[in-house]
């Protein structure tokens, strides 16, 4: 399959769950990073976990398989 | 130099429990969890990985639900003044530390039943006592797993299947043992654990934890601070979920990053190792005590599991004057008198004098264990010759 290059970006509550999912998604091998929340995304001034869009039902799956609360998730 | 003193604070520590705190401060050095710069996401990351390494320790499956304290005494008053109601029973043994003694005392002045069920001399605890102190207004039941006094196990496992069985909840009290004994939050029925860092998980002092059990319904606990959490920065209110809910200003990050090293260190050596090293000096020293005229050693007499704490005392030698002793003339460092568990004192027969601690740590050896029995022999020895010519 080739990668869409395309990045999206989960919005979380708490730097807690952003690393947690991290952690998550590095243990399944998926390319993942912390970013600052986007300005135009949210007031808060917190870090956000940026994901190729292909892994987007990966990266779903452990948000919901390990219950972690976030706000949203939107293409870059 | 010879420490016996580990179940107040562990020392030495595994080396890389230094070297993660040198590194912190040299490398890292920012605030987790609230800004979004590279350091302060690595200052996060460390502290996610300890929660991991904590729930991997304590068979926890999701690490959020750790919480960190500056040690058991937070972790156990968070428990007992957040959680507790006027009108409310809770149920606790005579073999407690003042961490729950006192918060108890505290909270029965507004109202709060308490009910202390008698251990008996040797420290152990029958649990159908528990299962018969229970009635209606019963919230809590909390016990700690091990005394710091005698090294006496409660039946945590089976006063854990009493609570679920009555929908209580129930809190241990793991200081002595978290990272030195087996424990597991879903087999020995805990819903609330209170650890320390400071002794067998070989961090620094000033960390610690509260593990909240996946059955734990956290709006029924209050938080006992809220501030500033990094998280919904946009509102007023204290955030609700784990582990924000309990954890308000910059965390003591530069203990965790040794904690984190600590407990990595212990999962690398395995907590039944650990735990089987110290148990075999300690009944060597217990045998060898045993084994002096004059010389009582406290707590259970058969040589089953116990934390590796060892109580005694010498006939006609105050425990003071033993420990000074044994400082001065032989650089070994005990604990001496009451360990901040006078009710403990009070149950196997030693108040108001108290004892002479030894307590054992994954960095003593057999041959600490010989020169301390020797030491106490020649004091036996001494002191009756000394009697001898002042009769």
């Amino acid at each position: 399959m080739t990668e869409s290059g395309q990045k999206s970006v989960v919005i979380f509550y708490s730097t807690s769950g952003a690393i947690k999912t991290e952690s998550l998604a590095k243990k399944q091998r998926l390319t993942v990073k912390l970013i600052p929340v986007p300005r135009h995304l949210s007031s808060d001034c917190g870090i956000c976990l940026s994901f190729n869009s292909d892994d987007i039902h990966g990266i779903e799956k452990i948000l919901k398989d390990n219950k972690i609360e976030f706000d949203a998730i939107y293409e870059l | 130099m010879i420490y016996f003193d580990n179940a107040a604070t562990s020392f030495p520590k595994p080396k890389e429990v230094s070297a993660a705190i040198i590194d912190y401060m040299n490398n890292v050095g920012a605030s987790p969890g609230r800004s979004g710069h590279r350091l302060s996401i690595e200052a996060g990351r460390i502290l996610y990985q300890c929660r991991e390494n904590l729930a991997e320790l304590f068979h926890v499956s999701d690490p959020l639900r750790i919480i960190f304290t500056s040690n058991a005494t937070e972790s156990i008053n968070l428990t007992l003044r957040g959680f507790l109601r006027s009108g409310d029973q809770v149920i606790t043994s005579s073999m407690e530390h003042n961490s729950v003694m006192r918060p108890l005392r505290e909270l029965e002045k507004n109202g709060v039943q308490i009910k202390v069920i008698p251990c008996s001399v040797d420290g152990s605890l029958n649990p159908e006592d528990i299962e018969k102190a229970i009635n209606k207004n019963t919230a809590l039941i909390v016990l700690n797993h091990a005394s710091n006094v005698t090294g006496t196990l409660l039946p945590i496992r089976k006063a854990g299947q009493i609570a679920r069985k009555h929908n209580i909840l129930f809190l241990v009290d793991a200081a002595q043992t978290a990272g030195a004994y087996p424990l597991d939050m879903e087999k020995d029925n805990i819903d609330l654990l209170a650890f320390t860092g400071h002794k067998s998980l070989f961090g620094p002092t000033g960390t610690g934890g509260l593990v909240i059990g996946e059955n734990v319904e956290i709006h029924r606990i209050l938080p006992l601070k809220t501030g500033g959490t990094g998280s919904r920065s946009e509102s007023e209110n204290h955030p609700d979920f784990l582990p924000d809910r309990y954890e308000s200003g910059t965390p003591n990050i530069v203990g965790i990053a040794g904690l984190n090293a600590g407990v990595s260190y212990i999962l690398k050596k395995g907590t039944k190792a650990i735990h089987q090293y110290e148990h075999n000096l300690c009944q060597i020293l217990i045998s060898g005590l045993k084994e002096i005229t004059g010389v009582t050693v406290y707590g259970k007499e058969e040589t089953g599991e116990r934390a590796s704490v060892v109580s005694f005392t010498i006939a006609g030698q105050s425990p003071s004057d033993i420990g000074l002793k044994l400082d001065e003339n032989y650089a070994m460092m005990c604990r001496v008198g009451l360990h901040c568990a006078p009710a403990a004192h009070k149950t196997i027969g030693t108040f108001p004098v108290g004892t002479v601690r030894f307590s054992i740590g994954l960095f003593n050896t057999v041959e600490d264990i010989e020169k301390a029995i020797a030491a106490i022999r020649k004091m036996v020895r001494d002191h009756k010759n000394r009697k001898v010519k002042n009769d």
